[in-house]
């Protein structure tokens, strides 16, 4: 059993937490082949925190990063995202729950037949509340914001690892989301580029007031997080604050 | 060099199709292929029944007599020549001619082997078809014994046909009769006869001395101006005795039809074989489309996770599916047309490209590729968000 230990003197501590987990547990399989895979996870994730969460693989960091962001339906306990509570939400709230996330994947998985400014575009899209003839150009500021202000017609093809990891960052954050997802942005990437690319994500995430959840086993950028997450067989083992 | 900005959404299903250039053109070619099949199996069968039918769709008729026994055009049975004469009594009618028809084995002026043949016989005062080389050669058919001969006959007969457009008479004979063969005309062989020979009704009733004039196999009613050919179908339906059938011209047309599609199984054979194509096309495209969605697992399932709903990726794959479609029916229908033009060089069959058939391919084409992307969206499935990490 673990819990979590407030931190008073965390200033972000004053504001109610974005990502609010209590006693949840996950299984996977059915019958006799029913496995647990997390064990009473107790989490809360402050607006504008960085947040790394690690651990071997097995750890079930993964299940419960699934979980936060709306991709799987917890089964038991309570999971509150951004005010919605997720334990027993329709397909369709879980679906504009996630409309409300940026995801950083490892690989960056862009669309390969669209251009670095129609992929950004592409999560545009998703808000109803931006104006179509604003989308091209709020594509083309977050596009300058990473740095690739050239490169907005090249093809995924066209581009080196970092910069694509840039335009996901880009598609990530163009709609501002309240939360930003991140796992293993850094592997595929050399130390310059990943040091690049998460200074870039918390410079980002800073100005608009966002917060990143990030998987990592990368022990070069373990320095940006407020907080590390570290979890061993389905269950939070520490929860230490860096010295930031 | 800025572009203006654009506010639609993004076409990623046209994007995807024009970006994925070798997968394009492997799709275009098993849709044109696909299609090519089912437009030479449609345009075979559809020639087929009109190669029996050229000479129905050339005579000089609005309706046509015949007997009810009659089953198609070498077995049209006789009815008495009186009807024709009771015909003229209605004033709709402007003229009722006889038309005489036999089967019946005829040499074949090269080889001397013996072939069957349709023989006809009319009044050479009005062509009883509309086949220019037969309403320019009525003079020649009022001597006696002179027929004309169909150049799209079956069977050898390079050297007669060379020998009557030069002017030469070619002699050869029916049932021991001698006949002169003055002129050729374009038809066709059929199913039934290997060819078509036309001469006057007197020249017909010498060759064919068991034949009476007072029975005739047929009767071709042309109509005067502005008389309404089913009306007057009717009418004569109801005063004419039932040993005779009224049609009309088009009537007759599908009488042949009907006969050789329930004689014979053309029918079957050719839907099965455009079904098969059909079958083929399938598959192809869900080939395609299933191996493209597997391609985009993970950008798919990145859309998900943010917040894509899988009707959108559903709708991606119809309209790729649609695309699809459209740009490969164009070549197919190419290629179909230019298969025709060499079938029929090669053939003789009347093998042409309709717009109701190009109609019938195309969204024959559309149902395909719509029931691959239908079973291709199975492949959806695996693009979960949470197993990407």
């Amino acid at each position: 059993m673990s819990t979590l230990s407030l931190d008073l003197t965390n200033p972000t501590v004053t504001s109610p937490p974005v990502i609010s987990v209590r006693n949840l547990n996950h299984y996977f399989g059915e019958g006799s082949l029913r496995k647990q895979a997390l064990f009473d996870i107790n989490l809360d994730i402050y607006p504008g925190e960085v947040v790394l969460m690690t651990g071997p693989s097995g750890s079930g960091k993964t299940t419960l990063l699934t979980l936060i962001c709306g991709l799987r339906s917890p089964q038991e306990g309570s999971l509150k995202l951004l005010k919605q509570e997720l334990l027993g939400a329709s397909p369709e709230q879980l679906i504009q729950a996630r409309r409300h996330i940026g995801y950083i994947f490892q690989a960056h998985n862009l669309l390969k037949s669209l251009t670095a400014l129609q992929n950004v575009r592409m999560s545009l899209q998703l808000h109803p509340n931006i104006p179509p003839a604003e989308r091209s150009q709020r594509a083309v500021q977050m596009l300058e914001a990473v740095g690739l202000e050239k490169r907005l017609d090249y093809y995924p093809s066209d581009l080196s690892g970092g910069q694509k990891q840039r335009v996901a960052i880009a598609r990530a954050l163009v709609s501002h989301p309240k939360v930003v997802l991140a796992d293993e942005p850094t592997a595929a990437l050399d130390s310059t580029s990943g040091r690049d690319v998460v200074n870039l994500m918390q410079k980002l995430a800073k100005e608009q007031g966002c917060t990143i959840l990030m998987v990592t086993h990368d022990n070069r950028i373990l320095d940006i997080a407020d907080r590390i997450v570290y979890m061993e067989d389905g269950m939070l083992v520490k929860n230490k604050n860096s010295t930031k | 060099m800025k572009k203006a900005p654009q506010s639609h959404n993004i076409p990623l299903a046209w994007l995807q199709i024009s970006r994925e250039r070798s997968r394009l053109l492997v799709a275009m070619a098993g849709i044109a292929f696909a299609d090519m099949l089912m437009f030479i199996q449609l345009g075979f069968q559809t020639a087929l029944y009109d190669s029996n039918t050229r000479l129905h769709q050339t005579i000089n008729a609005d309706l046509v007599l015949i007997s009810p026994q009659g089953r198609n055009i070498v077995n049209l049975s006789t009815f008495p020549r009186r009807r024709l004469y009771q015909t003229l009594n209605f004033p709709g009618v402007a003229s009722a001619e006889p038309l005489y028809t036999d089967f019946v084995d005829w040499k074949n002026p090269q080889t001397h082997k013996k072939t069957s043949i349709l023989l006809i016989g009319f009044n050479p005062e009005k062509s009883a078809f509309l086949i220019p080389e037969v309403q320019q050669n009525l003079e020649q058919l009022k001597l006696p014994d002179v027929v004309l001969f169909d150049r799209g006959s079956r069977g050898d007969y390079t050297k007669t046909l060379t020998d009557v457009e030069q002017g030469k008479t070619v002699v050869t004979e029916i049932r021991e009769r001698k006949i002169n063969i003055k002129g050729l005309f374009p038809s066709g062989a059929s199913f039934a006869a290997d060819g078509n020979v036309m001469t006057s009704d007197l020249n017909f009733h010498r060759i064919l001395t068991s034949r009476k004039q007072s029975q005739v196999s047929a009767g071709l009613i042309k109509l005067k101006p502005g008389v309404d050919p089913q009306q007057m179908a009717q009418t004569l339906k109801l005063s004419l005795p039932n040993d005779v059938k009224v049609l009309t011209k088009q009537e007759f047309v599908d009488f042949e039809k009907q006969y050789w599609s329930e004689n014979t199984s053309i029918g079957f054979i050719f839907s099965l074989g455009t079904a098969i194509g059909f079958v083929v096309g399938v598959v192809i495209v869900y080939q395609i489309l299933s191996s493209d969605v597997a391609e985009h697992t993970a950008e798919y399932a990145t859309l998900k996770a943010m917040g894509y709903r899988n009707s959108y990726l559903l709708l991606v794959v119809f309209q790729e599916a649609f695309i699809l479609a459209l740009l490969g029916f164009l070549p197919g229908s190419g290629i179909a047309f230019g298969l025709y033009a060499l079938t029929r060089n090669a053939t003789n069959l009347p093998l042409f490209m309709t717009v109701s058939r190009e109609l019938t391919v195309l969204i024959l084409t559309l149902l395909m590729c719509t029931v691959s992307g239908a079973i291709a969206t199975q492949k959806l499935r695996t693009c979960d968000p949470a197993d990407i990490f």
